[in-house]
C-alpha cells in the first residue's frame, strides 16, 4: 500500500466540520506543512483536540486566529490570547481539561475502553456535570473517551510502510493520537527506506499509520 | 540574596538523595539552582522526559528539546524520554516525590487555586492538576502576599486546582505546613516576626513554642 502522498492529495482527507487531532506541545512537534495547507484552504468549522491552542503565529495556533476553530478540547490556552478572546466572545467553545486525563482520553479510545477513571478535578469544577464513582473507597471521575475523524502527526524519521521515530521531546501527544482516529497523517521530516529505522526504535508501529507527507524541515 | 532566592533555596532543602521532582514555571524553577551537590535530584518536564538540566548556551538550542514552557532546555546524563501517557502515568501514579508550583491563593485545608481567576483570566489547568493530585508531596513556593493582598487564606475564593492536597507552603516570610488541625508556622524567614506573619496571613496558624528559622 502507498502511502506518501503530495500535500494536495493528503489535504483531501480534511473536511469542514470533522474533528481533528494535532500532534505536539505548544507547537514543539506538530506538522507544519499540513497546517498552512488548511489555512490556504479555508478548512473550517473543525473541532480541534490538541494539548494547548499554541502560541499566536505558531502552528495550530494560527488555526484559531484563521478561524477555523468552532470547539477546542485542550488543557491550556494561555499562551494564545486569541484563544481566551474568541471564548470570552463566544465565537470558539473551549472545553478545558486537565492534561493527564485529555491524553488518556485520547488514548482509551485508541485502545478500545470505555473511557478514564482518574482521581484529577475531584472537588473543583472538572467534576461537575460527569459520573463519579467509588472503586475500593476512593473515589474517581468518569471521563469519557476523545475519538477523531483525522489526526495529523509529525515525525522525525518515518521509513516508506509508515513507521515513526520521534525525537526528544517532539513526541509528547503523537503516538497516542495515532490510535485514536479514522485517519492518520504523518508530516516526516524525513522520508527512509523501510529497515533503516531499527524495529526496536519504532515509537507508532506503521499500521497506525495511512498516510504520510513530506514535511518542510 | 533577593525574596525569590530566598523561597527557592528553602525549598530546595526539602529533598533528598534520589527523588523524582517536577518544577512549575516562574519563581519554582529556580529551585533546580538550590539543590545541595551531595544529593541527586531528577527533574521532570512533564511535555515528555525526566533528567531535565539547565537552559542552554546560546546557538546550542535544540527546537525539540523544551520543556513545559516551550522553553529550550537540555537533559542530564541518563535522561529518558518518552510520550505524554507515561508523563501523566509519572505523574498521577504516585512516582514524583515533590511537585512544586506557585499560587494564587492557597488555604488551610491545603485547599489549592491556581489556575484561573473567573471573568479575567482563563490559561487552563494544563497538567498543575494532575501535579497536585499524584504527587506524593505538594510544595506551594510563592511570596507570601502578592501587592499586598493575601494569598493564605481560611478558605480559597478562587476555583480550586485540587481539594486538601497541599502539603507545605514556603514564602520568603515562613514555612508553613498543612496539618489536620491548621497550618503549622515551622519557621521563619530573615527578620521575620511571628507578628508579621500573623499580620501577612489570613488563615489561624497553630504557633509552636520553638519555630525555627532560614537564614
Amino acid at each position: 500500500m502507498k502511502k506518501i502522498k503530495n500535500i494536495n492529495e493528503a489535504i483531501e482527507y480534511i473536511k469542514p466540520g470533522m474533528t481533528i487531532m494535532i500532534g505536539g506541545f505548544l507547537g514543539v512537534g506538530s506538522p507544519e506543512v499540513m497546517i498552512d495547507k488548511m489555512i490556504e484552504n479555508k478548512i473550517d468549522n473543525l473541532t480541534l483536540i490538541a494539548n494547548d491552542t499554541s502560541f499566536p503565529g505558531v502552528n495550530y495556533g494560527k488555526l484559531v486566529e484563521h478561524k477555523l476553530i468552532k470547539k477546542v478540547y485542550t488543557s491550556h490556552i494561555g499562551t494564545n490570547p486569541e484563544s481566551g478572546r474568541q471564548m470570552h466572545s463566544g465565537e470558539m467553545e473551549i472545553v478545558l481539561t486537565p492534561q493527564g486525563t485529555l491524553v488518556e482520553q485520547i488514548r482509551s479510545a485508541g485502545a478500545g475502553l470505555g473511557g478514564v477513571i482518574t482521581p484529577t478535578g475531584l472537588g473543583t469544577v472538572v467534576e461537575e456535570g460527569k459520573q463519579l464513582i467509588e472503586i475500593d473507597n476512593k473515589k474517581y471521575i468518569i471521563e469519557k473517551p476523545l475519538k477523531a475523524d483525522v489526526a495529523i502527526l509529525r515525525g522525525a524519521k518515518v521509513d516508506k510502510k509508515g513507521n515513526v521515530y520521534y525525537d526528544l521531546s517532539a513526541r509528547n501527544f503523537n503516538p497516542i493520537m495515532a490510535m485514536a482516529a479514522d485517519i492518520v497523517i504523518v508530516e516526516a521530516d524525513e522520508i527512509v527506506e523501510v529497515g533503516e529505522i531499527n524495529p526496536n526504535d519504532v515509537m507508532t508501529p506503521h499500521i497506525f499509520v495511512d498516510i504520510i507527507v513530506k514535511g518542510g524541515k | 540574596m533577593n525574596i525569590k532566592s530566598i523561597i527557592a533555596n528553602r525549598v530546595a532543602k526539602e529533598f533528598e538523595d534520589g527523588n523524582l521532582v517536577n518544577l512549575g514555571i516562574g519563581l519554582p524553577t529556580l529551585v533546580a539552582n538550590y539543590v545541595p551537590d551531595d544529593i541527586e535530584v531528577t527533574f521532570q518536564s512533564e511535555n515528555g522526559f525526566i533528567g531535565m538540566g539547565q537552559a542552554p548556551e546560546v546557538g546550542k538550542e535544540n527546537p525539540n528539546l523544551v520543556n513545559a514552557g516551550a522553553q529550550f532546555t537540555t537533559t542530564t546524563p541518563g535522561a529518558a524520554f518518552f510520550d505524554s501517557s507515561i508523563s501523566f502515568s509519572i505523574i498521577r501514579g504516585g512516582h514524583l516525590d515533590f511537585t512544586v508550583l506557585g499560587a494564587l491563593q492557597v488555604d488551610e485545608k491545603g485547599n489549592l487555586a491556581n489556575w484561573m481567576i473567573p471573568g479575567k483570566m482563563v490559561p487552563g489547568m494544563g497538567g498543575a492538576m494532575d501535579l497536585v493530585t499524584g504527587a506524593k508531596k505538594v510544595i506551594v513556593a510563592m511570596t507570601h502576599t502578592a501587592k499586598g493582598n493575601i494569598k493564605i487564606k481560611k478558605e480559597c475564593t478562587l476555583p480550586f486546582t485540587a481539594k486538601g492536597q497541599v502539603n507545605l507552603i514556603v514564602t520568603e516570610m515562613a514555612v508553613l505546613e498543612v496539618t489536620e488541625n491548621g497550618l503549622l508556622l515551622k519557621e521563619l524567614g530573615p527578620n521575620v516576626t511571628v507578628e508579621d506573619v500573623i499580620k501577612n496571613t489570613e488563615a489561624e496558624l497553630i504557633i509552636p513554642e520553638n519555630i525555627g528559622r532560614f537564614y
